[in-house]
């Protein structure tokens, strides 16, 4: 429970490969929209949550590098962990902080610079996060090939083909094309993603996201603050969030991620939505699309479809803007990036500004209830955190 | 591994070292580790440090399992209290706070669950040709993660028997184990 709070300044660098700027430099152009987006100065904000998945980057502590080049220090910062999920992490606890009457403004930040070392690098960091000793140690499995072997069972027990996975990566690329700020901005074909080649059988290039540089932040303030700050605070209505085991050997099922239907189910009754039906109020989501079956489960594991239909909603097109719910219209972590730290804030920052009307027309969904959900999921539902964002005020 | 062939570690080394030597001659030129982006031409400074990161890992509470291996048999753990059968071992039981926590020889009989096959590897497994992992229950409720012995993924069908072989792994020469399809 606790104080309302709401977001009110967000900020999203151009995500890709970022050779063009040092790790505090990009954090900085984020940081430095989010202030100007909220109309605040350095100052105004009293904690800084940094999240940083890093290992692959140069700087062991960069919440703090980041303060001192962006003008933030001397106040206190942390810098967080949840893998894939870190960034959603960072915005639970700025909300936390404010929400508790500690601060009364807070800012999350999400930096990652994956390109500080070569991809084989980068391959290996991440096939490292899961279990290292029983899992990676002895087999050497890799990210896409965690999410391969969920690929794997879920077409076998629904039916599911490479061609639908396909179909996941077209739309991500069809909307990345119409966002300046994605890594990949050109429209595929499924034919083109068939052609591509494995990255771990059944998944193949198309359907994996990308290594990524990137920055976000996200603002939050309490009540009071918000009021005085906009006139369209993003409220944070609920959030869920849960824990899978680490080692895939003792998930109970492959067909759908338990940590994510856990933390949609905490974040639905937080926020008093109805289970039953979620499409039926949310008008946008982002989900975590690491990879092209990624996002089929998310659609179940978030009541979007029942159990083995996630695979029908991409058939039918209904994840598309005019569809039952349109997701990812960001061009999702596969075709925008996955900037690891970075992605949770990425999310928010994007519902922030699908909620307000203000992302590019061909790719802004039509707001009708005022909600939006960020489905944030950390390694292979190793970490899940779900975030519903609303233009009215939360219900206390 | 084949013989003769190039595996994506010989790859990858190769790139390292070109790259490596491009970024030794601008260092000669310029006394700099600076370099132009392939792409972009954006300056880049190269790390005249570096670091290998090899873990030394505490294995005392759970070493009969390695042992164990070198034996030819898979072990894993249980609650002398609530029954809950381990895999991977560990001598805690969390649920009833405390180490009563046996010893117990599993089935090596699995039942296939899922798999995929690495074609991009990481950097340590890129020495490999490409390998099959998967996930299959054991008799007794819990799950082995292993290399499956087969090339081919199209061979292999959930649902299917696999039995479990203790295998050295090369060329590293270590005890590990390995599924194996029930012909």
């Amino acid at each position: 429970m606790g104080e309302n709070v709401a977001i009110v300044g967000v900020g999203h660098t151009k995500f890709g490969v970022r050779n063009d700027v040092n790790m505090p430099e990009l954090a900085w152009e984020a940081i430095k929209q989010a202030l100007m987006d909220a109309g605040l100065e350095q100052k105004d904000i009293e904690y800084v949550v940094v999240s940083n998945a890093g290992g692959w980057s140069s700087e062991p502590l960069p919440a703090v590098v980041i303060a001192e080049y962006s003008g933030l220090a001397p106040k206190g910062t942390v810098r967080v962990e949840a893998a894939c999920a870190s960034g959603s992490a960072a915005v639970k606890l700025a909300h936390d902080i404010v929400a508790s009457g500690h601060v009364d403004i807070a800012m999350a930040v999400g930096i990652e610079k994956m390109n500080e070392s070569p991809t084989p690098t980068v391959v290996e960091f991440i096939g490292r996060a899961g279990n290292y000793f029983w899992e990676f140690h002895n087999f050497g499995l890799t990210f896409p090939g965690y999410y391969a072997l969920y690929a794997t069972a879920y077409m076998d027990k629904y039916g599911a083909t490479e061609e639908d996975l396909c179909k996941v990566a077209v739309k991500s690329h069809y909307y990345g094309a119409r966002n300046p700020k994605a890594q990949f901005q050109k429209e595929i074909t499924v034919e083109k993603c068939m052609a591509s080649r494995y990255i771990a059988w059944p998944l193949k290039l198309f359907d994996c996201s990308p290594i990524t540089d990137g920055a976000t932040a996200v603002i939050v303030a309490n009540e009071k603050v918000a009021k005085e700050l906009t006139d369209t605070p993003v409220w944070i209505a609920g959030i869920g969030h849960a824990t899978g085991t680490s080692n895939l050997s003792k998930r109970t099922t492959f067909t759908s991620l338990e940590a994510g239907t856990l933390a949609a189910e905490l974040a639905y009754k937080k926020a008093g939505i109805d289970m039953d039906d979620p499409t039926k109020v949310i008008d946008v989501a982002e989900v975590h699309d690491c990879f092209t079956i990624a996002e089929i489960l998310a659609y179940e594991d978030l009541r979007f479809a029942k159990r083995g239909e996630g695979v029908k909603l991409v058939r039918e097109e209904q994840t598309y803007i005019g569809g039952k719910i349109p997701v990812n219209l960001s061009g999702g972590l596969k075709a925008k990036g996955h900037p690891i730290g970075a992605t949770g804030e990425g999310m928010i920052a994007e519902l922030t500004n699908q909620l307000r009307n203000k992302v590019e027309k061909d790719r802004q969904a039509p707001i009708k209830n005022g909600y939006a959900l960020a489905h944030n999921i950390g390694g292979t539902g190793h970490y899940a955190y779900i975030t519903i964002l609303s233009l009215s005020k939360p219900r206390r | 591994m084949s013989e003769g062939k190039k595996t994506q570690k010989d790859m990858m080394e190769e790139q390292m070292k070109q790259f490596y030597s491009f970024v030794e001659s601008m260092k000669k030129s310029m006394g700099l580790p600076m370099v132009p982006d392939m792409k972009t031409g954006q300056a880049l400074w190269v790390d005249q440090r570096e670091v290998t990161l090899k873990f030394i890992i505490s294995i005392d509470k759970i070493k009969e399992f390695f042992n164990a291996l070198a034996d030819g048999k898979l072990l894993g753990t249980k609650c002398k209290k609530c029954g809950e059968v381990f895999f991977p071992p560990q001598k805690d039981c969390p649920k009833c706070m405390d180490s009563e926590v046996e010893w117990i020889e599993l089935s090596k009989e699995g039942t296939l669950l899922t798999f995929t096959q690495i074609n991009v590897k990481p950097y340590s497994f890129a020495h490999y040709d490409d390998y099959i992992v998967g996930i299959a229950r054991l008799p007794e409720g819990v799950n082995v993660t292993a290399w499956i012995r087969e090339k081919d993924p199209s061979k292999l069908k959930i649902g299917m028997k696999l039995k479990l072989e203790i295998v050295k792994r090369e060329p590293e020469n270590y005890y590990t184990y390995e599924w194996v399809p029930v012909e």
